[in-house]
């Protein structure tokens, strides 16, 4: 196994009550989610027409859980990450509609600075490429430090060395050394546990990760991934898993959310969805997807395929987005959008096939 | 049967210069004595990290960048020191597709013209008779012929990677080298493309040399598979001896870091700890040893041979 555990010390656990006594905010009730997006519409109002990046997207994550969202490029994954930060561009971009309740406040109506008060702070984001986040002019050790200095209101002493108490955290060896460079003078890997380390700098309640691992080696991947459920049980950070990789959603995630154009189209624990998949592009994902050691000598080597592409957000099909490359496709699904309709425990799928279609308050209902 | 290709100590150095005399202090030993073979039909894999010579060694066996030494084969010629003039009749046999189908496709240029030029300059299919060869290709790719009148960025990356298989398929090349042609791809596209080129492959009879970096990736499509850690390959043979009993404990280390797509199966993985060292000053001994989980004594000193361990299956590590 790995060599992590021999982390010895651990950093002191920040008092979240103390630390955020948010005036606006209601006590968190027990059947209320950390986070909770409803009836989400993220549109950008392009020259050629308006593109529904995401178009009435529901779903919610719980304290110290692992949500996965997947899907297939453009399907509006990272616009829901950029919408729940509030770092959607405007113009074109805007939130048309919905709510995005993070403990009893709503993120879309919240004014300019106090949004800055929750994100990076409560709500912290890492992405692909850690060159956007990461300060090209700064060395890390400074970058992760601003964080201390910036939501802490620590002096700069005493940031510098939590910032190298991060470096470490993060398993990044020789961390007062590492402090000192400049992102361009680390690897990939060590770029992205550097952001990682900035993220978690405030003890955030919920930490999105959107596709984290994608442009890493699967080496440096499985170092990543390994570490980022080590970190979440030292902090109980609730995670966001953005991803198009599947196997990734089966080693991380508990629940996850399948996208596709904008819409969400099938949500499940991740064993069931894994068992069972229900919605037609959740299959097709499942079983195009490379299967190590799943070639038989002499057998058809084909790959099982979705046909087509993902259509335009300009042009939308009318009825089901996934009717042109589904081989399921009835005549309903060519005319009618299905509802995202409730489909057994902690369960729902947005397709003609299943019952519970017509039953509108399905969009509304959370899944837990 | 005398394979198409045979690769043998392939080397490719690249001069790190300094100052005002570019004088070489030293060299990145991108590739560091590569041995391949491949035979017509054939699909080889090439897998390993990134940064630990894959691409250079693709540019090399095409020609595309000049080998520091060793010996290239080609159908029976020896291409490796080649001048330009005289490798222009192969350039048209030995073809190859980029990861990124974005950068590698000219923007100002429509996929007819994409197609049609390198036909051009190669004196292949001219007039009329190269306009139904490039609507042929076209539809061999899962385009049509509408499609050839558009430009590259009205595509998405999986229709771009269509374009530029077309590119060299147009060719009718012997090998085509496909570097890392599905990585850039969403899973459901990776499928389609992979489906692509096993039907393209007997259709056309080509031979393939496909670099990944992902070993789930290359499973379905390769007969060999080769291993390359900084430089040098490490672990050959038949795709199922290196899949179902992967010797060097590099290969068990990138076999075991593919995320495994069950929730149910919680795997104790080899994790491998740090990055790939600089190819500039490779650690001594086995290039391995500082990231090998059975390092023994010794490994730090000698360098392991490649050696045969079973008919077809070469390792190169001191525990064989
Ligand atoms: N600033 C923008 N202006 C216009 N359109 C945008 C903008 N940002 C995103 N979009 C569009 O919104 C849609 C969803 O994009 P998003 O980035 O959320 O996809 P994604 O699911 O994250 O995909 P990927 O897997 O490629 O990261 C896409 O069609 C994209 O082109
Ligand atoms: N033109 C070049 N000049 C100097 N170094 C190079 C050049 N091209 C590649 N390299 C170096 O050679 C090594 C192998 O590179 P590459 O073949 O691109 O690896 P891979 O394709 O396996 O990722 C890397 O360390 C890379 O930085
Ligand atoms: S609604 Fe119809 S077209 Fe859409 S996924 Fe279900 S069966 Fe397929
Ligand atoms: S030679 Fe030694 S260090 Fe190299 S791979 Fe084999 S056991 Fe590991
Ligand atoms: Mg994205
Ligand atoms: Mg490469």
């Amino acid at each position: 196994m790995t060599c992590f555990h021999n982390l010895a010390y651990q950093l002191p656990m920040i008092q979240k009550a103390d630390q955020h006594p948010a005036p606006h905010a209601q006590p968190l009730a027990d059947d209320t989610h950390l986070l909770e997006i409803k009836g989400l519409k993220t549109y950008f109002y392009l020259f050629e027409g308006i593109a529904k990046a995401v178009d009435d997207v529901s779903l919610h994550l719980d304290r110290s859980e692992v949500v996965g969202i997947v899907g297939e490029s453009g399907c509006g994954k990272s616009v829901t990450a950029q919408s729940i930060m509030r770092l959607i561009p405007e113009p074109p971009g805007r939130i048309v509609d919905g709510r995005i309740l993070f403990d009893g406040t709503d993120l879309v109506r919240l004014a300019p600075d106090k949004i800055r008060n929750v994100r990076g702070n409560r709500i912290a984001m890492i992405f692909q490429e850690p060159m956007t986040s990461l300060n090209p002019v700064f060395t890390i050790g400074d970058q992760i430090a601003e964080m201390f200095r910036q939501h802490m209101q620590l002096g700069k002493k005493e940031s510098l060395e939590r910032a190298i108490e991060m470096l470490a955290k993060v398993q990044i060896p020789e961390p007062a050394k590492r402090a000192v460079a400049y992102p361009h003078q680390l690897s990939g890997g060590m770029r992205q546990r550097a952001m990682i380390a900035m993220a978690l700098a405030c003890s955030p309640e919920i930490l999105i990760a959107d596709e984290p691992t994608t442009a890493l080696d699967v080496t440096v991947q499985a170092q990543i991934l390994d570490l980022m459920l080590q970190l979440k049980q030292d902090y109980q950070t609730a995670i966001m898993m953005i991803t198009h990789d599947l196997g990734v959603i089966a080693e991380m995630a508990q629940r996850v959310v399948v996208m596709y154009a904008g819409k969400v189209v099938e949500e499940a624990l991740t064993v069931d969805l894994f068992d069972r998949p229900l919605h037609p592009y959740t299959v097709g994902l499942l079983e195009s997807m490379p299967r190590l050691g799943s070639r038989t000598p002499g057998k058809d080597r084909k790959l099982r395929e979705i046909k087509g592409m993902v259509p335009g957000l300009l042009d939308l099909p009318a009825g089901c987005s996934f009717a042109p490359r589904c081989p399921r496709a009835m005549d309903i699904c060519q005319r009618q959008v299905p509802e995202l309709a409730p489909a057994g425990d902690r369960r729902r799928v947005r397709c003609w096939l299943f019952p519970g279609q017509g039953d509108t308050s399905a969009t509304t209902v959370d899944g837990g | 049967m005398q394979p198409l290709l045979t690769v043998d100590d392939l080397k490719i150095h690249f001069p790190i210069t300094k100052g005002l005399f570019s004088r070489t202090v030293g060299y990145v030993y991108a590739v560091d004595g590569v041995s391949l073979s491949l035979a017509k039909g054939e699909t080889l894999g090439l897998v390993g990290e990134s940064g630990c010579g894959k691409t250079t060694t693709g540019l090399g066996i095409l020609r595309l960048l000049d080998p520091s030494g060793g010996k290239i084969v080609f159908n029976g010629k020896d291409i490796t020191r080649m001048t330009r003039s005289q490798l222009r009749p192969l350039r048209k046999q030995l073809q190859i597709i980029f990861q990124d189908p974005y950068s590698s496709l000219n923007p100002r240029m429509t996929v007819n013209d994409i197609i049609a030029d390198p036909l051009r300059v190669h004196g292949l299919y001219t007039g009329s008779e190269g306009r139904d060869w490039v609507a042929y290709i076209l539809e061999k790719v899962g385009l049509s012929p509408e499609h050839g009148r558009r430009y590259p960025h009205e595509f998405s990356g999986g229709q771009r990677q269509r374009v530029g298989i077309a590119r060299a398929l147009a060719l009718k090349p012997r090998i085509i080298v496909g570097d890392e042609p599905v990585s850039a791809l969403d899973v459901s596209i990776q499928a389609q493309i992979i489906n692509l080129l096993i039907d393209l492959q007997a259709e056309f009879d080509l031979s393939y040399i496909i670099i990944a970096h992902d070993l789930a990736v290359v499973e379905y499509i390769c007969d060999r598979v080769a291993v390359m850690y900084l430089g040098k390959i490490v672990e050959t043979g038949a795709y199922h001896q290196v899949y179902n009993n992967p010797l060097h404990p590099y290969t068990q280390a990138l076999l075991s870091a593919i995320p495994v797509p069950d929730p149910r199966q919680r795997r104790q993985r080899t994790i491998l700890q740090g990055d790939v060292p600089s190819p500039i000053e490779p650690p001594p001994g086995c290039h391995f040893h500082p990231r090998c989980p059975r390092a023994m004594d010794g490994c730090d000193r000698e360098s392991p041979e490649l050696t045969e361990h079973r008919p077809g299956h070469w390792v190169r590590c001191r525990l064989y």
